[in-house]
């Protein structure tokens, strides 16, 4: 495959945000909007071409004889280079992930350049201030997010991590005059590197003992014959096991170093894919422009986690007990935002914690998938959430951003009723709604039957437990919907013309991922994406048991909440009367940033920080400033050397020549 | 005789016909065409640099003695001076608008006539083997030199300064050849690779004495301390564009040439003898440098201490004797012309239009001019080594070079650079705080530079961006270094 379109992928995402971010404040905002939009549309071409040439040209070096699919180099080209071993490089992996996500991120990074066309101006069409800006820093999260996917070492895919998390910290802190979007996106950015600090001495840990940064060798053989080709192979992981199981010190608190790199990096996972207790950050991050919530904190960012253990998966099947910790992990994330998302009044706030719960089932679905189960069903089922999701879930943000664009608010008190007066948002939003909530035919239905399916195969109990996470969801939604859309009819405030919908900017994305939500879930998933790219028929794995129980549990959500939401009525109080503690524990979410807050301030700060700072202002500082003041002094008793007379000049010349060479002399003989 | 031994040197022949095309240009066209002369200059250089990359790149220069011997070229060379020629074309390319002034009207080819000539002797310099060669080099490197440093006649400084420039290169020069004369007494050759050989035997006063002399008489060059006295009186008086081609060109091909004379001729007393006196003038130049650069408030005096201790951070190459140190002081030379021309570039920039040089002139110019102090705040970024720019990365590498030799000492000379880096990183930042945080009533007002000095900029500034971020140049370095001739120096 020629380089050309993969380096322009990356390349043009990067020079618009140079372009737009040094020449954007020059330019109006209409020409930067759609130089933005335009560029992303060229890459998004561009990806979709990458991806189609992958899947179907059938090109040697993509699929082999027996129809696997392989990873392809395209380049590799060394960076810095410290030693022998100690190589950085930067590339480009076209693999079945990486050309999904390809697709996943262009297709909503453009999605949104255009979506902000509309949402980032006022009712009077005047743009926000600094809207080049937001364009210029939207391409660059998408050149970090496609830089992030295709990387063919971990250590890229570290560099770019952390770019993904410097934009999202940028987007996030858009409204910078704005306290809460300040603190929200420092949390942001603190709570994912924190976690990020795992992630890096897990890579540390993982690369000392196995000797490479690169993912095909970490998990591949490469193909013979063909170069730059590679097979994702558990033979290459277990001799990766095997320098583990050899090496000097295998073992570190009573587990193996593997276990404890594999479980660092999931670290790094956890706080980008907001897994609890690393989560904290994700519903603050709704302060960005919503727009920004749709592509980072819904499609993209926030799966990166999740792109990361499937990137390692062969490695995480050596070690059972990392997988293990996924499953957990998840399972009990997905319960717990499910809960909260029940209560939220903040329409942002709901979907975050969707998105939270939602991501948590693809981890799971990572984490209960095996070889011998349906030739590794969850992890195929986990990449197909990943993709519906994406699509669904930033369709629901786009729909909650135009009804904020409407209102004027984040709260669903001041909607309510409002089917008739936006029908585009409300039919859209309706389906991205029955596509969360797993309804036949929609794409969501498909692709958490599939997680549910795994989770059977793994556990009854992982079973029952996520299928009761998928009922709430149905409900959380629809109660989100009936609130938005219905409850009681829509009383425009006076002063104020009555809400409507949006300008075609707006209207097109949700009715392009509308569609996408409503027929991607019949795309043969298991063809094109599988752990080990050897495509299988996923009907024939197809449970209509499960199917119907899925699909049972999802209406009975739906039910629940047109009995208690559809219509003006009493049963929420009641329900939040009769059960005041559990309400309140989800109305504040467990309280977990009180507890952060508490760990923070009055531990570490108080017992650690303090006493740090003392020393640091007194002994440090000290030290410092005693130097600064020897280095003044020195420089001022110094200062007659250079006295400006020339004899003085050639004097110094002659004695330090001469002192140079006698010095010398009497030392050396 | 054999002529075509005059192909070996097809880059100081191209200098030399560019000279000459300057010097008839500037002869006998017409008083209405002179004021093309700074492009016609510009140009032709231009065209000799890629004359010498070409023949570089096509393989033709592999190593090659010529003239009995005194003469040697090989790729490492040829890539140092095409590093030079660049930075000689940026000096031109930002000396234009100074160039075209009315002052310099009846001096104009003068400049680019003794600036092509200096050039030479520094070919020279970088290619002798033989010392009566190496001499001829330095002294048409140094004595037109003190022409270009008065070329500013209005100004009492200039004179000044030209004056102090000859004598002491002068004085450097006779000790230098006093040095010279002990040598050719204790081997009985001017060749440096009869020296190197003779010397080998063994170890007496007159040697040293004669390595002391020969130390100092490059490191006047390069402004080691104690050898330093005359370089901020003569950066400040010279015109700007003098400082910077003395700062970097100059300072450039003499860092290269004392490597090479450190390593061809006395490269087999490296332990016994010079390798201390070094490793005292490295410590003595970085820190002497450093203290003065604190306080001094002239922008081209502070960029003179400044140089100063960034020659004894290039001399860390020269001690680390091994391969790894020549391509590093290699891409140190590199980076350093990038990131000193643009601060260089910013100053001239400001001078030409407001004649202020002063750093207190330079409070919250990012208020009025904020692109100039972007370029400002790059270049001294650069030179204080703060990632990802070029600078760090050249310093990463010299130093990284000199660990490589591996003695204990050298962990400890590196220690010291490192704390000194510190303190530079002190002034640097003071010129950044000036322009970015410090307020001021009469602040320089915004200004548009003329075309050819941002041309200058834009250059310089993409090469600290480039340089530090694509890792091609160093490693072109490492790959020409590691067949290069000096080699068989560093393994005794």
């Amino acid at each position: 495959m020629d380089i050309t379109i993969p380096v322009l992928i990356l390349a043009i995402p990067l020079f618009m945000f140079i372009f737009l971010g040094l020449c954007g404040m020059k330019m109006s905002h209409k020409l930067a909007g759609t130089l933005g939009t335009l560029g992303m549309g060229t890459v998004l071409v561009l990806s979709y071409f990458t991806a189609f040439t992958y899947f179907f040209s059938g090109a040697p070096e993509f699929v082999n004889a027996a129809g696997e699919r392989l990873q392809y180099m395209v380049f590799d080209q060394t960076w810095l280079q410290f030693t022998e071993k100690l190589v950085i490089k930067l590339g480009f992996l076209l693999d079945p992930i990486s050309a999904m996500m390809l697709v996943v991120i262009t297709t909503i990074s453009f999605m949104v350049h255009l979506y902000s066309m509309g949402y980032m101006r006022d009712h009077h069409g005047v743009y926000e201030h600094g809207f080049q800006r937001f364009y210029a820093f939207l391409s660059l999260f998408s050149f970090s997010m496609l830089g992030l996917v295709v990387a063919p070492n971990i250590f890229q895919m570290y560099i770019f991590w952390e770019l993904v998390g410097a934009s999202s910290y940028l987007l996030i802190g858009f409204y910078y005059t704005k306290p809460s979007a300040v603190s929200a996106s420092k949390k942001a950015f603190i709570v994912t590197r924190f976690a990020d600090l795992g992630f890096l001495v897990g890579i540390l840990v993982l690369s000392f003992y196995a000797g490479t940064f690169n993912f095909t060798e970490l998990t591949s053989i490469p193909v013979e014959g063909i170069a730059d080709t590679y097979q994702v192979s558990l033979s290459t992981s277990e001799s990766v096991l095997g320098i583990f199981q050899n090496s000097a010190a295998p073992m570190f608190m009573g587990a193996s170093v593997l276990t404890w790199a594999l479980v660092l990096i999931f670290m790094g996972g956890m706080g980008k894919s907001a897994m609890m207790p690393l989560h904290i950050w994700l519903p603050d991050a709704m302060e960005g422009p919503t727009p920004v919530s749709a592509l980072i904190h819904a499609a993209t960012m926030v799966v990166a986690g999740v792109y990361l253990v499937a990137r390692l998966f062969p490695l995480y099947l050596m070690e059972e007990t990392s997988l293990v910790i996924i499953t957990v992990v998840g399972a009990l994330t997905a319960f717990y935002a499910a809960m909260v998302a029940c209560v939220q009044v903040d329409i942002k706030r709901v979907l975050a914690f969707s998105t939270i719960s939602q991501i948590a089932f693809m981890m799971v679905s990572l984490g209960v998938a095996r070889p011998e189960f349906h030739h590794g069903l969850g992890y195929m089922a986990s990449m197909f959430h990943l993709f519906t999701h994406a699509m669904f879930k930033a369709l629901l943000f786009l729909g909650a951003g135009a009804l904020i664009h409407a209102i004027g608010s984040n709260d669903y008190t001041a909607m309510h009723g409002l089917r008739k007066h936006m029908p585009i948002t409300h039919i859209t939003f309706l389906i991205g709604c029955l596509a969360i909530a797993g309804i036949i035919p929609f794409s969501g239905f498909f692709s958490k039957d599939e997680i549910l399916s795994s989770c059977l195969g793994y556990d009854w109990m992982a079973y029952l437990w996520m299928s009761l996470v998928a009922g709430m969801t149905a409900f959380y939604m629809f109660r989100l919907y009936y609130l938005i859309f219905w409850w009681k009819e829509h009383k425009t405030p006076e002063g104020h013309h009555a809400p409507h919908d949006q300008p075609w900017t707006m209207s097109l994305p949700l009715v392009i991922l509308a569609a996408v939500s409503c027929v991607a879930g019949f795309i043969p998933f298991g063809n094109l994406v599988t752990w080990n790219g050897h495509p299988y028929d996923f009907m024939a794995h197809f449970d209509w048991s499960v199917a119907a129980v899925s699909l049972a549990v999802a209406l009975a959500g739906i039910g629940l909440a047109t009995v208690m939401y559809r219509k003006e009525n009493s049963l929420p109080e009641k329900f939040r009367k009769a059960v005041p503690a559990l309400w309140n524990w989800c109305y504040h979410r467990f309280y977990w940033d009180e507890l952060y807050i508490f760990i923070t301030h009055k531990i570490i700060f108080g017992c650690i920080c303090r006493p740090l700072a003392w020393f640091d202002r007194h002994i440090i500082d000290g030290t410092m400033d005693a130097f600064a003041t020897i280095t003044n002094k020195a420089s001022d008793a110094i200062k007659p050397l250079q006295s400006g007379q020339i004899q003085m000049y050639v004097w110094y010349y002659l004695i330090g020549v001469l002192a140079l060479g006698t010095i010398t002399v009497l030392c050396l003989i | 005789m054999d002529y075509s031994q005059f192909l070996a040197m097809k880059q100081e022949i191209a200098i030399l016909v560019v000279f000459l095309l300057v010097f008839l240009y500037d002869t006998f066209m017409p008083k209405s065409a002179q004021k093309g002369l700074p492009v016609f200059a510009i140009v032709i250089t231009l065209l000799a640099t890629a004359a010498g990359f070409c023949s570089h790149c096509l393989g033709t220069a592999s190593n090659t003695v010529a003239f009995a011997g005194m003469y040697e070229t090989s790729p490492v060379i040829a890539a140092i001076k095409g590093i030079l020629n660049v930075g000689v074309v940026i000096v031109l390319i930002q000396s234009i608008r100074w160039a075209n002034s009315e002052n310099m009207l009846m001096r104009r080819g003068e400049f680019y006539e003794l600036l092509l000539v200096t050039l030479f002797g520094m070919y020279l310099m970088i290619s002798a083997r033989h010392f009566l060669l190496f001499v001829i080099g330095l002294e048409s490197a140094s004595l037109p030199l003190a022409a270009m440093v008065a070329l500013d006649k209005n100004r009492y400084e200039s004179h000044e300064a030209a004056v102090k420039y000859i004598l002491t290169a002068v004085f450097s020069s006779a000790i230098f050849m006093m040095g010279l004369s002990f040598i050719y007494g204790l081997t009985g050759s001017l060749y440096f690779e009869n020296i190197y050989f003779a010397l080998s035997g063994g170890l007496n006063t007159m040697l040293i004495i004669a390595v002391a002399f020969v130390i100092s008489g490059i490191g006047f060059k390069l402004s080691l301390v104690p050898f330093h006295l005359w370089t901020a009186d003569v950066y400040q008086g010279a015109p700007t564009s003098v400082t910077s081609y003395l700062s970097v060109i100059s300072k450039g091909a003499a860092a290269f040439a004392f490597l090479v004379v450190m390593a061809q001729v006395f490269g087999s007393v490296y332990s016994q003898v010079w390798e201390w006196m070094l490793y005292a003038l490295i410590i003595l130049t970085i820190t002497i440098g450093n203290l003065f650069a604190i306080r001094q408030r002239n922008m081209k005096r502070f960029l003179a201490f400044s140089s100063i201790s960034q020659a004894g951070y290039i001399m860390l190459g020269v001690i680390a004797f091994n391969v790894m140190g020549v391509a590093a002081l290699m891409y140190y030379i590199l980076v350093y012309i990038f990131s000193n021309l643009a601060a260089f570039g910013v100053i001239g920039a400001i001078e030409n239009a407001t004649g202020r040089v002063s750093m207190n002139d330079y409070r919250g110019l990012y208020r009025t001019n904020p692109r100039l102090s972007f370029c400002m705040m790059l270049a001294m970024f650069s030179l204080a080594g703060i990632p990802p720019f070029a600078g760090f990365f050249s310093k990463f590498f010299i130093f990284t070079s000199a660990i490589n030799q591996g003695s204990v000492a050298i962990y400890v000379l590196v220690l010291i650079a490192l704390i000194n880096t510190i303190i530079s990183l002190y002034y640097y930042l003071l010129v950044v705080k000036a322009m970015f945080i410090s307020e001021d009533e009469c602040v320089i007002a915004n200004f548009r530079s003329a075309f050819s000095e941002r041309l200058g900029l834009w250059i310089t500034v993409a090469g600290i961006i480039a340089l530090g971020i694509v890792s091609f140049f160093y490693s072109t370095l490492l790959e020409l270094t590691a067949t290069s001739s000096l080699n068989m120096y560093f393994i005794g």
